[in-house]
This record gives structure tokens, C-alpha cells and sequence, in this order.
């Protein structure tokens, strides 16, 4: 079923540089001087999915202590800490460096045809500034007065010196701005590259929706992390400079955090999903073995989430009573269209094709599904009547968990896909299936109770409710939920430690779509020795499929 | 290289009309001045971008019958491995703990920082590594 790409004859591309093996420094040393994107994408999942293991062992302590009404597995103020990290974590150290650094690093650029980031020195660098970042931000543990606690979204005036004095505080806006840095810094490269280091015939209606979907996410990085990081530097000079920019006593106004804040966090709640997008709609046709379906329709979608995504920041402030709430309201609306264009696509990919059942598969079709509900739940959210009722309580909460443990299942499904091609060896697929299966479930029995919470009134952030006994049985559900998502995390530590290198996976063990298909698994140092001819947005089946019959977009065989 | 500003100059062209109507509508300027600078960011490179592919003919990337032997020849050095990147790192890394930990943090930060820019200046210059 598959060939690889060094028994037939290929076209001779040659970059005007040396293919021969790369002579660098080894070991430790190599790690540190190395610029090759895939040793960085490599550190950066590594990196991320530990942060994943450390943010979900502290939402494991949240639902231990919420399993009870009276709880005493932690204090009040350990509890506030405890949900600060675990979203900061999540959000800043986690989901955001997963998606734009870490299997975008190592595929955007093989995915197009070039030799390595189009700055690679720089690509290290954003490498760095997240690691560091990330120190910076869990150092606050160890200091006095503990980490940080206002909050993965450091409301002002909370944040101030006043409310939140202590070391912790600082190093959590310290972290976010290095790794605020180390996010503009790969958008810049991310652009450059797929700008100007296509191969040729490459055109830009021609890549994948991956790197589509990577483009304009790096658009919105340079969009919107510079605004947040300017936002830090003032909460900053507020703590400690004197200057009174979000408080009221000086004639600073919180309101301009909230601001400021959302305006960088709406495009990021985008940021963060574009990517696990495009992981899916990569997985989906190859298993369906049909070409993608609506390529163009896709590919405008993302564009215009991107585009509506800059005007939506302000439904996440419609209770604070001072913004325009029929704009945004239209304006969040509106983003339902593109995003149920990409799920009709998803389907329609997947009708009428020979769907293999794959681990990557399963998790792409359990992120279509947590997403739809995640979406769906986000739509009613968009109704100022309905947000006044459901801020701030659990509602909230399982809404926007439903949208990224969606995430997590698509990111889950991008590493069952890509693994054998960054590592050269399988992982086990039925490890993988049994994930599936736990990861989905829990993720829906963790959600689904707190949806319901919410509507009874639960608000977010209490760290007990002795006064409302009746909300335990959710909670635990909810608990339970968050166990069968642990087990899942830890099965796929398992899964890579059981086939660490034991089924060699081939240059082409899925009978893939596009260039990174093409090379080695995994590829050599600069990436390709040889391209195909490229004429469609999946060279790498054309070239093995030479005799298929040339079809038009969105048309099926019959 | 037409169609990568094309695609700026539309996203900044909505961002703009975004930004008219929502400024005018709600006079918050917190966010019309965000929305401005963003309708910029698209349209200054977007334009640069646009200026650039009218000089330039289609480049091997935008022909969609470019052979692979088009696109033969020269790309770029691409440095083989460096240790700059870790220095300027390591040196940010230690003037954001000086807003934390005090002031002298700030010694080797501004050290690493300078060693880096200087080496990675003469590195550049070399060529790189292979």
C-alpha cells in the first residue's frame, strides 16, 4: 500500500547547500546550539506535554478538594493558587506553545518544501524564551507568600500590589512576558517561512490546510501578543513604579486591563485552536482516504475567524456594563458561520470515504464532536441575557473545557499521526484506542456536570459549598470525569515508553497526502533529499498515485 | 508574492471598516485605538508586500507549473548550530528575574545580552556554521 519515496525515480532538487549528514556538537551541547526546527519542535513538545502532566496534576487537586461540599485537601488560599496555575499553566505554558511551537515547528516548514525555519537562530531563541518563561512563571511556588493568585486572567485591580503583594504575582507577569516574546517571535518565523521558502509550484492555494491555518495564526500572534505584553509592562509599573494605569485612586481605569487583556485573549482563544484545526483536517481526508473536502472553503473559513476574531474581545466583559454590547454580540454571533463551514467540511471529508479506524482517526472524530459541543455552548454565551445569567458560574467553566480538551484530543491525534514521522518508529495502536476511549468519556462526564452546575448557580473559583449539598453528586461525577482523564495522559506515557522503537514506521505508514510524507522518517538534517513534482495540495499521493484519476475539488468518484 | 499581500490587505481592509464602526458606534477608545494600530499591521506589510510583487515577477513558489529544477539553486545559509540563541535566552531570562529578585540579577543578564549580540553579530557575518 505504501512506497516509500527513495524507490522511484524523483526529481532532483537541490537547495545549493550540502545534504551531507550535519557534523554539529553532540549531546547537551547539541540540544543548546542546536537550530534545526525539528530538535527545536521536538523540545517544545517535550517541554509542553510536561507542562500538560504538571497543569493536569493540579486540576486533579481541584476536583479532589470540590468532591466534597466541605473540603479540607487544601486551604482557601493554596485552593486560589491552585486554579491561577492550573489555567495559567494550561493556557500560556501548555496549549498556546503546543500548538504554534511545538508539531507546527517541526511540520510547517517539511510541509511546504523547505530546508529549516526561514530564522532559525531566532527559532531557537523563541525556544529559549519559553522555557524560561515557563521557570519563571512555576518559580512562584517556591517563593514566599506562594504563586501567583488572581487568576489565569489577572484581573485589576486584584492584581495590584495592594491585593496581591509577593513574589509570585511578578513572576507570573515575568513568565508571560517571556513567553509573550518567544509567541511573536515563531509568528514572525512562521510567516517568513511559509512566505518565502515554498517549493516550487508550491503555490499558496496549494499547502495544507496545517500550514494554512499556521499562517494566519501567526498573523494574529503579531496581532495580538504585542498588545498583551504592553499590558504586563503597565500592570508591572503599576506594582511597582507608582503609576496608577488601572487603578481608580490615581485616575487609572481597571476596566482598561479587562480591555486589553481580552483583546489579546479572544484572538488567542483562536491562537490556540487554529492549529489543532488544521492537525484534524490533515488526519481526516488521509483516513478517509478522499482528498479534503471544500480545500478552498476551508482555507476562507480560517481566514474569516481570524478576521471576526479581532472584534469579538469584549463578550468575555458584558456584565462589566461599560461596552457595546450589540457589536460584539453580532460580531461573536457571526463566528459560528465559518466555524460550522469547517465542521460541514470535516464531515463532508470524511462521507462516502474508506474510513480507517486509526488511534489518530478516532481522536480527530472525538475533536470534532467535543468541539461541536464546546461551539455550541459558546453560541448561547454570545447572547447578552444569557451571559448575565451564566458568568462566572460553572456554565462558563465546562464551556470553555468542552472547547479545549477538544484541543487536547486533536493534539493527541496530531501526535499519533506525526510521532512516526518525528521519531521514525509507530506508536501502539491499541494503547492508543484505550486512550481514545477514556479521554473521550471522561472528557464529556467532566464537562457535562459541570454545564448543569452552572445553570444551577455553582459559581467558578469557590473552594467549597457547604451551604449547597445537593451540587456533590455532579462534582463528583465531574471528579470521576477528571480521574479517567488523568489514567488517559498516563496511558500515553506508557504508550511511548512500550514502543519506543520497536515497529520501524517507514518513510510513508499511512499512505499520506503531503510532503513531510515524501522524506525520511525522520527526515534528515535540512529535511528533503529529493521533492515531487507539485501540482495539487497533496504531492505526495499524486507522486505515489500516479494512475489515480485527476479529480475535481469536492467532486467524488462517481 | 501577489497573493500573500492581497490576503494582508483584505484582512486589514475589514479590520479598518471593524474599526470605523465600532469606534464611531461606541466611542471606547481603549479598543478603537487597538483595532487601529491592528488595521495597520495588516495594511504596512500587506502593502510593502503588494509595492514589492508588481517590481518582481512570479516567483517558482507561485508558478503552479514551476518544475522542481525552477527553483535549483541558491536558497540561504542556514547555520548549522548556534550558541547565541541559548545566551540571549539565558540573559532574558535573567533581567525578567531582576524585576523580581532585585537589581543585580541584572549583571550577568546585560552581560549574556551583550556577549550574545556580539557574537551572533560575528557569526552572521561569517556565514554561520555549516
Amino acid at each position: 500500500m505504501t512506497t516509500t519515496a527513495h524507490d522511484i525515480q524523483a526529481e532532483a532538487h537541490d537547495h545549493g547547500h550540502s545534504h551531507a549528514e550535519h557534523h554539529g556538537p553532540r549531546g547537551i551541547l547539541n540540544w543548546l546550539t542546536t537550530t534545526d526546527h525539528k530538535i527545536i519542535g521536538l523540545s517544545y513538545t517535550i517541554t509542553s506535554v510536561i507542562m500538560l502532566v504538571i497543569g493536569g496534576a493540579l486540576a486533579e487537586v481541584i476536583r479532589g478538594q470540590l468532591a466534597n461540599p466541605d473540603g479540607h485537601l487544601v486551604t482557601m488560599a493554596q485552593y486560589n493558587q491552585l486554579f491561577t496555575m492550573h489555567g495559567s499553566i494550561m493556557i500560556y505554558l501548555f496549549a498556546g506553545p503546543f500548538a504554534f511551537g511545538a508539531l507546527a515547528n517541526i511540520i510547517v516548514p517539511i510541509q511546504i518544501g523547505a530546508p529549516d525555519m526561514a530564522f532559525p537562530r531566532l527559532n531557537a531563541l523563541s525556544y529559549w524564551l519559553y522555557l524560561t518563561g515557563a521557570i519563571t512563571m512555576l518559580l512562584g511556588f517556591f517563593v514566599t507568600g506562594g504563586a501567583a493568585n488572581f487568576g489565569w486572567v489577572g484581573y485589576a485591580p486584584l492584581s495590584d500590589a495592594i491585593y496581591s503583594p509577593g513574589a509570585g504575582a511578578d513572576l507570573w507577569i515575568g513568565g508571560l512576558m517571556l513567553t509573550g516574546f518567544s509567541a511573536i517571535f515563531t509568528g514572525v518565523n512562521i510567516c517568513a517561512t511559509v512566505f518565502y521558502l515554498r517549493a516550487p509550484g508550491m503555490t499558496l492555494f496549494r499547502m495544507p490546510i496545517f500550514t494554512w491555518n499556521l499562517l494566519v495564526v501567526s498573523i494574529l500572534i503579531l496581532l495580538a501578543f504585542p498588545v498583551l505584553t504592553a499590558g504586563l509592562i503597565m500592570l508591572y509599573s503599576d506594582r511597582h513604579l507608582g503609576t496608577h494605569i488601572y487603578t481608580v485612586v490615581g485616575g487609572g481605569s481597571p476596566v482598561l486591563w479587562q480591555h486589553i487583556f481580552w483583546f489579546w485573549g479572544h484572538p488567542e482563544v483562536y491562537i490556540l485552536a487554529l492549529p489543532f484545526f488544521g492537525m484534524v483536517t490533515e488526519i481526516i481526508p488521509v483516513f478517509s482516504k478522499k482528498p479534503v473536502f471544500g480545500y478552498k472553503g476551508m482555507v476562507f473559513a480560517t481566514l474569516t475567524i481570524a478576521a471576526l476574531s479581532l472584534g469579538v474581545w469584549a463578550h468575555h466583559m458584558f456584565t462589566t456594563g461599560v461596552v457595546l454590547l450589540p457589536f460584539f454580540s453580532i460580531m461573536s454571533l457571526l463566528i459560528a458561520v465559518p466555524t460550522g463551514i469547517k465542521i460541514f467540511n470535516w464531515i463532508g471529508s470524511m462521507w462516502r470515504g474508506q474510513i480507517w479506524f486509526s488511534a489518530a482517526m478516532l481522536f480527530s472524530i472525538g475533536f470534532v464532536v467535543t468541539f461541536l459541543i464546546g461551539g455550541l455552548t459558546g453560541i448561547y454565551l454570545a447572547s447578552p441575557p444569557l451571559d448575565f445569567f451564566t458568568h462566572d458560574t460553572y456554565f462558563i467553566v465546562a464551556h470553555f473545557h468542552s472547547v479545549v480538551m477538544a484541543l487536547v484530543l486533536g493534539g493527541m491525534a496530531g501526535l499519533y499521526y506525526w510521532g512516526p514521522k518525528i521519531t521514525g518508529y509507530m506508536l501502539n495502536e491499541r494503547i492508543g484506542k484505550v486512550q481514545f476511549w477514556l479521554l473521550f468519556i471522561g472528557t464529556q462526564v467532566f464537562t457535562i456536570p459541570q454545564y448543569i452546575l452552572g445553570l444551577q448557580g455553582m459559581p467558578r473559583r469557590m473552594a467549597i459549598y457547604p451551604n449547597d449539598p445537593q451540587w456533590q453528586d455532579l462534582n463528583t461525577w465531574s471528579s470521576v470525569g477528571a480521574i479517567m482523564i488523568g489514567i488517559s495522559t498516563l496511558l500515553f506515557v506508557i504508550n511511548i515508553v512500550v514502543s519506543w522503537k520497536k515497529h520501524p514506521a517507514g518513510d510513508n505508514p499511512w499512505d499520506g497526502h503531503t510532503l513531510e510524507w515524501f522524506t525520511t522518517s525522520p527526515p534528515p538534517h535540512h529535511n528533503f533529499f529529493r521533492l515531487p513534482q507539485i501540482r495539487s495540495e497533496r504531492p505526495t499521493w499524486d507522486h505515489n498515485h500516479p494512475d489515480a484519476k485527476a479529480l475535481a475539488h469536492g467532486k467524488d468518484a462517481h | 508574492m501577489r497573493v500573500e499581500a492581497k490576503i494582508l490587505l483584505w484582512l486589514g481592509l475589514f479590520f479598518g471598516i471593524m474599526c470605523a464602526v465600532y469606534w464611531t458606534w461606541s466611542m471606547e477608545n481603549a479598543g478603537g485605538v487597538m483595532m487601529f494600530f491592528g488595521t495597520g499591521l495588516c495594511l504596512l506589510p500587506g502593502s510593502y508586500y503588494y509595492w514589492w510583487s508588481r517590481r518582481m515577477g512570479p516567483r517558482a513558489e507561485d508558478d503552479p507549473n514551476a518544475t522542481q529544477e525552477s527553483g535549483a539553486g541558491y536558497v540561504d545559509a542556514f547555520p548549522g548550530s548556534s550558541i547565541f540563541p541559548f545566551t540571549l535566552g539565558m540573559g532574558a531570562f535573567c533581567i525578567v528575574l531582576a524585576m523580581v529578585f532585585g537589581s543585580w540579577m541584572l549583571i550577568p543578564g546585560l552581560a549574556l545580552v551583550i556577549w550574545a549580540a556580539l557574537g551572533g553579530i560575528a557569526e552572521g557575518r561569517r556565514g554561520g556554521t555549516r
